[in-house]
């Protein structure tokens, strides 16, 4: 476990590395609030409505997409760092086939949500 | 837990923290002389002079953009949401900084008048009642090598985007926050064909720990990289391809700077930052460029492997640098080329090629490692 100390140090000293740079650009810089100076930037006009608003549920889509296929990748990454040992071990075509299934059925959801044109962004 | 607990010493700590200290001081003037670099080749490659004022050449530029920085007004919007919005450029530096302790900058290597420096530590420790037994003759240059050590990086570089989404949310205006999703999208996107993309590598390092995928590259006068390792170059070499790209997209990079395509964004998820809160997120993004530059070398290129380096190990960290550099050398190239993606391009690009790509390559090479390891 050893190894896993300067985690937590580098943690300690990069934290107070970033808070002391917010906090020293808090005291030294000279402070002088105007009206438009403390507006939302929106290209030299006073900004119209707030920007909080809805957006394109694409990107929700998306996110959720990506947890799906990072979950493959957890499972890849073990798999491919134990394939020499379990080849040997066990058998090759084992590990092989394992993970190929594995990669198919991820392959079959890849198609539908193409069919399903999540991957079409240009259209309205 | 336990274990966790005993295993702390003092002198482990402090030593982890003096190799902390030192690596974080380099990568800072990295990160600095990247910026001014690129500022520097950019302009050659616009036929301009860039700065050249500050110091010989311009050298000292970086630190009289730090005081610029330290000196310039910190504004916080009315409309903003206020704690996210100081809490957001903490939250992408801290990760993006976190991993230089997994970093194998060099070989196991013999330190100049190192049993001096460990007697003299020992000596002065002993009249402080510390029973140390500091053996400096060689030092190995990582802070630690941890068995997961890719997975860390992967685990950290990814929570970046956090604060990149809370700044443009926070910020309350419509350039931040239209910066700030496309980020996301576009960083999670390309995030599944990098890590999908390491698997080859994977195979035939058969670790994780990044000391071991570099040692695993050492033979052939140095030259034993996994772009030329048999039986699976072939997989690596197309991995690297698709690694380098997605890595490319990762940072924000041109081509794929859309979150702060300045023509239509203003300045993306940034715009409503100023002072050091800006500077942040500019330090966070150059560190990131590095740790996928110093990725890139590790697991494709070898790391520090190079000729000589069996005989003099200090050659390694040059051989280190050297590739690293190549890599930020090739970020300002693109970026002096290359126009930017359109978005649908981009995420079309992603998901249908380098993701495809990406899965099409593992099959490759797990099917080359049935055959031939």
């Amino acid at each position: 476990m050893k190894e896993y100390i300067p985690v937590l140090i580098v943690f300690i000293f990069v934290a107070g590395f970033a808070v002391t740079n917010i906090v020293l650009s808090h005291l030294v810089g000279k402070r002088k609030d105007t009206r438009a100076k403390l507006m939302p930037y929106e290209c030299g006009m006073d900004p119209v409505g707030s920007a909080h608003q809805r957006f394109s549920v694409k990107f929700y889509l998306i996110a959720m997409l990506f947890i799906l296929f990072d979950i493959e990748a957890i499972f890849l990454l073990p798999w491919a760092v134990v394939f020499k040992t379990l080849s040997q071990t066990i058998s090759k075509p084992f590990v092989f086939f394992e993970m190929m299934i594995f990669v198919a059925v991820l392959l079959v959801g890849y198609i539908y949500v193409w069919k399903k044109g999540l991957f079409e962004w240009n259209r309205n | 837990m336990s274990s966790l607990l005993n295993s702390i010493d003092l002198q482990y700590v402090i030593g982890a923290l003096v190799k902390i200290a030192i690596f974080w001081i380099f990568i800072m003037l990295v990160v600095a002389y990247t910026v001014y670099a690129e500022r520097r080749v950019l302009a050659v490659i616009q036929n301009r002079l860039g700065p050249n004022r500050v110091g010989w050449q311009g050298l000292l530029q970086p630190f009289a953009d730090l005081l610029k920085f330290i000196f310039k007004e910190d504004i916080i919007p009315l409309a903003v949401n206020k704690w996210l919005y100081i809490l957001a450029p903490i939250i992408v530096l801290i990760p993006a900084m976190m991993v230089l302790i997994v970093y194998p900058f060099g070989p196991e290597v013999p330190l100049p008048f190192g049993d001096v420096i460990s007697q003299t530590i020992n000596d002065l420790t002993a009249k402080i009642g510390l029973n140390w037994n500091v053996d400096l003759r060689t030092i190995n240059l990582y802070v630690t090598n941890m068995n997961v050590g890719l997975l860390y990086v992967f685990a950290l570089t990814s929570l970046g985007i956090y604060g990149i989404v809370v700044g443009g949310w926070a910020s309350n205006s419509k350039y931040s926050l239209l910066g700030g999703l496309r980020s996301s999208a576009q960083m999670i996107s390309y995030e599944l064909a990098l890590s999908l993309s390491v698997v080859a590598v994977l195979i035939q390092a058969g670790t994780l720990d990044l000391t071991k995928i570099v040692a695993q590259q050492s033979g052939w006068f140095g030259m034993k990289w996994n772009i030329f390792q048999p039986p699976l170059f072939l997989p690596c070499i197309i991995a690297f391809t698709i690694y380098l790209i997605s890595a490319i997209a990762e940072t924000n990079r041109v081509p794929f700077d859309l979150p702060e395509a300045e023509t239509e964004l203003v300045a993306g998820f940034h715009t409503e930052y100023s002072s050091l809160k800006f500077a942040l997120f500019f330090m966070a993004e150059y560190v990131n460029m590095m740790t996928v530059s110093v990725l890139a070398t590790t697991l494709f290129l070898g790391g520090w492997n190079g000729p000589g380096v069996e005989q003099f190990p200090w050659l390694g960290v040059f051989w280190f640098l050297a590739k690293v550099f190549f890599f930020l050398f090739l970020y300002i190239w693109l970026r002096g080329t290359l126009p930017r993606f359109r978005y649908d391009q981009l995420m079309n690009f992603g998901w249908k090629v380098l993701l495809p790509a990406a899965l099409f390559n593992i099959v490759l090479a797990s099917v080359i490692g049935v055959l031939f390891l």
